[in-house]
């Protein structure tokens, strides 16, 4: 009986039995698994949030990447052996065309050279060609100045089919004014240079003859029964600045008619220029420092690109003086260090960019508004350069030299428009009158400047931070001394959760308020809200006195904690007393309107929407972020010091300023660095209760834009990859890298403090 | 806390810092009156939206104008001017009165006069009335009616008309109220079949046209084509068939719907016709009793809780809204919890702690603090243009060029609240299991138990309380957040709900409607911001009520599970 219960043990507590082996192995497998799957889901999970890091600067990286500029192809020129006039790339960079003197019109494979089809220009009888010009690249817009004073205007069309789902881009010539040329000058007088100038109501031509300015003005009018366009021919009165001058050194040069119409730009040979204004007949001469080896209009017709044979290649364009006056100003200066003839220069069709072939074969691109040479490098052998197109997209360029060969490029430069200068820099923009901080970002035109300027974003930003701290900090931080140090401990545990809650409020319930309700009230009570802030600290303190002078019982019940208890009614009374009196203050001081006083008085602009509405509706928002961390530091200051000091004969008041608070002031610190962080990133509420206006103002009555509110705005609409998307996920970038430190900085401090607070 | 017996002086009374004490005091009453002043803020104007208001019907008239007018409205608001403020905007007014009382009074009628609203000096009014027969229509377009009921129509024919003397007037209202009911019941009926039936056929249509596509994309052979063809063509004769029977019945409901109108007088005089299809709710509020508002009152709450939204959001119901939060919400919970959870166990548990998992865990913390629209940027960015890009690629070439899953929807809006909420989850849990103590879990590893199997059975059950308060916070955190759903997913007014009867039926790639979101367009965004804000304060308070329920549930929550294992932390 005794060896069977032995044995019957020993099988029970057998471990080696083949079926607990069994489930053991399997308890071990599971064990294994378990902890492979744990890690990859934990690090997976850490490498995801990780990702939004790689992700952002894998947005933003590209921006500033150098551009790049590879040869294609070389062949020699299609067409004949007259010279070249002009070269241009069609949109899809398939083929290419050349103008030449004797009114042969070829169009050619870009990859090779080879011919397409040839047009001759309907050129009237025993005339040729004297002088060429281009409306604009991508007007696609030409003007011939013939040998017999008239000039015929052109322009290179493309069709585009799909037989057979294969492109087919078959190229034409047309005469969008038709084919007869307009009469410039008198038939014996050839056009030796020539200008155009097309736009919605007005054709201008203006040409000279080697000697003397000729221009007519072509008003389109639309005939009223067949709605046929018909152009009205009025001489222009050009006044003769040659033969005015003392100077016999000068010639008439190259023309060139701004956008607007008004002003007419003309080389006078060497480093001379001079600036006609249409209207008037006045003009203004410029020297433009060395000898002037091209023109050209950057995209849109305002600035004028200089380059002359010092190696100075200049953006110029009319600013309005003191009186109002136009001036010929040069803006900036891109640097080159080639000194020499053969400076060419072609502008990009799409953006204020531009390429420069100079005669010792360099290729240098460059961007007028962010002041930055985007490219640099010698591709070109020393033959000389003569011709130079860019292609609509800015992906292909073509250069001809001067010994008839062509040589395709590619080019790769896709975010020319960002440099520190154009992001946080004053940038003086085409059109304004100084350098400005500005954030404009898009417009309906297509010539248009892109002003990307983060400064105004980046002052909002920290202006609506500003505010809200300012309105947040103090309540916050003094609300936690008093509930951490004074309060009783019942109404501790109610009044902390309330403020709490605060924290889970949606911002856009805060936002909505801010904007409809606080806003228009703000505006109405202006008055009654700065007596609250002026006189709601006095009457608490005045009202402390009072108590104060109550007997010893009833002082002694207060002290244990009930201040803020018994301060509600009367900080309710202060206040409505506030907003009561602030009408017949308003009727009193201000002429009864106290906005219409800070206008028309003091000249300080006034939006409803203002710093103020934003400082109270995100100052709401930070405090129970700040409340929180603060109070908790002050709670946890161990009480043996505390003690101590009273026990010394401090008042708690003393006690709490001696040591208390020196001892919790990182906490209080890391809870005003979060509240900060809090602030500088929200969004809705600036987005609702301010104008989102990018200004760079500092007053308190006017709004802002912040880096949060731009980016809801703006990235739905911007296009995928674009510099605009690529500059909004910076700023995307920049706030996430700001709040992570500001974060950490005060993480690491709070990690400190609990330390201290544990040796103590 | 006064130190001395005798009555301190003045300066000892500063020096003693009591005044300090009290203004700290007062900043916790100023914060304390800021919330309680805001949620009250938040729930009279919410609350007061549904109370049907009584009518006022009064002369106006005041100096400048040429003679008497009549008006007829709601008074909105009642706000106090400086005279000086009117007299510069034009009125001809005592300078010597400091204020004047001003009402805003919505007149309704916007069909009729062109505006909605109108601001009339309270001086102004004589002979201020609210006579009975006043009633008030909601319709479904052109906001509110202000008026009098004259007669009521069947097609050309008149059914009832208020005599001259205003004797039958009880019956002529019984009249139009049975035939409103009438009408409102063929209206159900014309919905249904629109959104429901018709959108069904419409599904079908559409997935008929993908597999058409999808057929030729796949170049097949000329025998499969013919095949699949004959297939697509039957079920979509089939569709067309139903669609055709659909629209006589539609015709003759539409007949049906539009054969009765009434006529009413606006408050000129004017003789307005009204087809009753065009009317929501219709009633008469100066002779309404209590109890009358109350039941219209519970009937518009119903209305705005269950029914679509009308002109453009500022009317109706925030049904789809919330639909769509409470969709986004649990999507988002579904993902969040489970990874949140694994993450925090692997920190806690499994990886070696160092500097380096330090390092992780205050990095995580702080992705807490990250600005919301900074992961509305990343989820545009990478979930949408990147990867839904891709998988429509891949997944739905034949949809291509309209995007499936590469545009904003609710999968996406939904992992980006996820990759926002996660490192609330994160912290919550890991401060759960910080909270376990080390001998429960030796104990578990000295019965012979695994590590995995100690999690499972030990630790994650007593961590349970804190990772349920992760996720509330997260869930309360998501429901209010609108400035990332606004780049990845949320939109004014979707067509069609998340969820529905057509297959696949939870549709991730669809736009949704977002209570946050519904409360920044239609008050900023609405082309009548005055008429929508009523709707807007009662969505704000909705969504403040389901956060503030949210929070009070994690608490409650943690209480009741660390109530449960209370017995083993000790």
């Amino acid at each position: 009986m005794n060896t069977n219960t032995l044995s019957r043990s020993k099988s029970i507590i057998d471990f080696d039995s083949p079926k607990i082996k069994r489930y053991n192995r399997m308890r071990k497998r599971k064990d294994q698994m378990a902890t492979v799957g744990v890690a990859i889901g934990g690090i997976s999970v850490i490498a995801a949030i990780l990702l939004i890091f790689l992700y952002l600067l894998y947005e933003v990286i590209p921006m500033f990447q150098s551009a790049a500029v590879e040869p294609m192809a070389e062949y020699a020129l299609p067409g004949d052996d007259s010279l070249t006039l002009y070269l241009a790339i069609e949109e899809q960079n398939e083929l290419a065309l050349r103008v030449s003197q004797s009114g042969q019109i070829s169009f050619y494979q870009l990859d090779d050279g080879t011919l397409k089809t040839q047009f001759n220009l309907a050129l009237p009888d025993d005339t040729h060609i004297t002088s060429f010009a281009i409306n604009s690249d991508e007007s696609r817009l030409m003007v011939a100045g013939l040998s017999n004073g008239q000039a015929l205007i052109f322009k290179h069309n493309y069709r585009i089919t799909y037989p057979g789902d294969k492109r087919l881009i078959t190229p034409r010539i047309d005469y969008p004014y038709g084919e007869e040329a307009f009469t410039i000058a008198d038939s014996s007088q050839a056009l030796t240079e020539i200008a155009i100038r097309d736009e919605e109501e007005l054709l201008q031509i203006i040409a000279h003859n080697g000697t003397q300015l000729m221009g007519v003005n072509f008003v389109k009018e639309e005939e009223f029964m067949s709605e046929e366009l018909v152009l009205d021919a009025q001489n222009m009165d050009l006044p003769a600045i040659v033969a005015n001058s003392e100077d016999h050194n000068l010639a008439l040069g190259e023309l060139l008619i701004d956008v607007d119409q008004r002003f007419l730009f003309v080389h006078l040979g060497g480093a001379q220029m001079a600036v006609i204004d249409i209207e008037n007949g006045d003009y203004q001469r410029i020297n433009a420092g060395g000898e002037i080896q091209n023109l050209a209009f950057l995209l849109g017709g305002i600035s004028l690109l200089i380059a002359d044979d010092q190696g100075n290649i200049g953006q110029w364009f009319m600013v309005k003086d003191e009186h109002s006056q136009p001036q010929f100003t040069e803006i900036r200066q891109f640097e080159s260090h080639y000194k020499g003839d053969s400076v060419l220069i072609t502008s990009e069709q799409r953006r204020k960019g531009f390429v420069v072939v100079n005669g010792d074969g360099e290729i240098a691109i460059y961007h007028s508004t962010a002041h930055k040479n985007v490219f640099n490098a010698t591709l070109l052998s020393a033959d000389k350069p003569q011709h130079l197109s860019l292609s609509p997209r800015s992906n292909r360029l073509q250069v001809v030299t001067q010994s008839g060969q062509v040589k395709v490029f590619v080019v790769d430069n896709k975010h020319p428009e960002v440099s520190w200068s154009s992001l946080w820099g004053q940038v003086w923009y085409e059109s304004y009158q100084e350098p400005e901080y500005i954030w404009q970002s898009s417009s309906s035109s297509n010539d248009f400047e892109p002003k990307m300027s983060l400064m105004p974003l980046a002052f909002g930003t920290l202006k609506a931070a500003f505010y809200a701290m300012l309105i947040g900090a103090p309540l916050a931080v003094f609300g936690a001394i008093y509930t951490a140090y004074f309060m009783t401990s019942g109404m501790r545990r109610k009044i902390k959760p309330l403020i709490e809650l605060m924290e889970a409020l949606p911002t856009v319930i805060l936002g909505f308020l801010a904007g409809l309700w606080l806003a228009p009230f703000m505006e109405a009570n202006l008055v009654g809200i700065f007596s609250i802030l002026l006189f709601l600290p006095p009457g608490v303190v005045l009202f402390a006195y009072g108590i104060s002078k109550l007997p010893m019982s009833v002082q002694n019940r207060i002290n244990e904690g009930w201040h803020g208890f018994i301060l509600i009614p009367v900080v309710l009374l202060l206040g409505a007393g506030c907003l009561a009196m602030g009408s017949p203050v308003e009727t009193l001081f201000f002429n009864g309107d106290m906005r219409q006083w800070l206008t028309h008085d003091l000249g300080i602009s006034f939006d409803q929407r203002n710093a103020m509405v934003v400082g109270v509706a995100m100052g709401f928002a930070v405090i129970p972020t700040i409340f929180s961390i603060a109070e908790d530091a002050i709670f946890s200051v161990p009480k043996h010091l505390s003690y101590g000091s009273l026990a010394l004969g401090a008042t708690p008041w003393q006690t709490l300023v001696g040591v208390v608070i020196p001892t919790a002031s990182p906490g209080i610190f890391s809870g005003l660095m979060i509240g900060l962080g809090r602030a500088v990133g929200e969004t809705m509420i600036v987005l609702m209760a301010t104008g989102n206006t990018p200004i760079m103002d500092a007053n308190i009555f006017e709004g802002m834009r912040t880096l949060s509110a731009n980016i809801a705005v703006e990235v739905p609409e911007a296009e995928v990859d674009s510099t605009h998307y690529r500059v909004l996920f910076l700023a995307a970038f920049v706030l996430f890298i700001f709040t992570f430190m500001v974060n950490t900085a005060a993480e690491i401090v709070r990690q400190r403090l609990r330390k201290k607070y544990g040796s103590l | 806390m006064n130190m001395h017996a005798k009555k301190p002086t003045l300066k000892m009374w500063f020096k003693s810092g009591d005044p300090w004490v009290w203004l700290n005091a007062a900043a916790v009453s100023v914060s304390v009156i800021a919330v309680l002043g805001l949620l009250a803020v938040l729930a009279v104007n919410g609350f007061s939206h549904f109370w049907v208001k009584d009518i006022k019907q009064a002369n106006y008239f005041v100096a400048g104008m040429d003679k008497p007018v009549r008006v007829t409205g709601e008074v909105v608001d009642i706000i106090d001017v400086s005279s000086a403020q009117l007299i510069s905007a034009g009125f001809q007014l005592d300078e010597n009165v400091a204020t004047y009382r001003r009402e805003l009074i919505k007149l309704g009628n916007r069909d009729v006069t062109g505006a909605d609203f109108g601001w009339f000096l309270a001086d102004g009014f004589s002979d201020v009335l609210y006579p009975k027969d006043l009633m008030v229509l909601e319709r479904r377009e052109w906001g509110n009616f202000y008026g009098r009921l004259l007669r009521v129509q069947e097609g050309d024919q008149v059914s009832s008309q208020v005599a001259a003397d205003g004797a039958n007037v009880a019956a002529v209202w019984q009249d139009f109220e049975t035939r409103l009911r009438r009408v409102q019941r063929i209206h159900d009926d014309i919905f249904a079949i629109e959104k429901h039936t018709i959108g069904k056929i419409n599904h079908g249509m559409e997935r008929l046209r993908l597999q058409e596509r999808k057929l030729e994309l796949s170049d097949p052979t000329a025998e499969k084509r013919a095949v699949v063809m004959t297939d697509i063509k039957a079920e979509r004769a089939v569709l067309d068939r139903q669609y055709a029977a659909l629209e006589t019945e539609l015709a003759d409901l539409y007949r049906a719907i539009n054969r009765d109108s009434i006529v009413a007088t606006v408050s000129s005089g004017e003789e307005v016709p009204i087809a009753l299809a065009k009317i929501v709710r219709a009633n008469r509020p100066n002779g309404m009793s209590l109890f009358e508002k109350l039941a219209a009152y519970l009937s518009k709450l119903w209305e705005f809780l269950s029914e679509d939204p009308r002109e453009a959001n500022t009317e109706g119901g925030i049904f789809p809204a919330i639909f769509g939060t409470v969709m986004m919400v649990l999507l988002m919970s579904i993902m969040v919890t489970p990874f949140g959870v694994v993450a925090a166990v692997y920190l806690r548990e499994y990886a070696p702690q160092g500097p380096v998992t330090q390092t992780i865990r205050i990095a995580v913390n702080n992705l807490a603090g990250v600005p919301s629209i900074v992961y509305g940027v990343f989820g545009l960015g990478f979930f949408i243009y990147f990867i839904g890009q891709n998988v429509d690629q891949a997944f739905f070439p034949e949809a291509l060029p309209a995007p499936t899953f590469g545009t904003p929807g609710l999968l996406w809006a939904s992992l980006t609240l996820a990759l926002l909420t996660v490192p609330v989850v994160i912290v919550a849990t890991e401060e759960g299991l910080a909270r376990i103590p080390k001998e429960i879990r030796e104990g578990s590893l000295a019965l012979g138990a695994t590590k995995a199997e100690t999690l499972w059975r030990v630790v994650l059950p007593m961590a349970s309380p804190a990772m349920m308060t992760g996720l509330i916070l997260a869930v309360a955190r998501a429901a209010g957040e609108v400035a990332p759903l606004m780049l990845v997913g949320v939109v004014k007014l979707a067509p069609s709900l998340p969820l529905d009867g057509n297959y696949p039926y939870l549709h991730l790639d669809q736009k949704f409607m977002h209570l946050g979101f519904h409360i920044y367009d239609v008050g900023f965004q609405s082309p009548n911001v005055e008429a929508a804000r009523p709707l807007v304060y009662a969505t704000a308070l909705l969504l403040v009520i389901v956060i503030a329920l949210l929070n009070f549930a994690a608490v409650a929550m943690r209480n009741h599970l660390r109530e449960k294992y209370k017995s083993l932390e000790h």
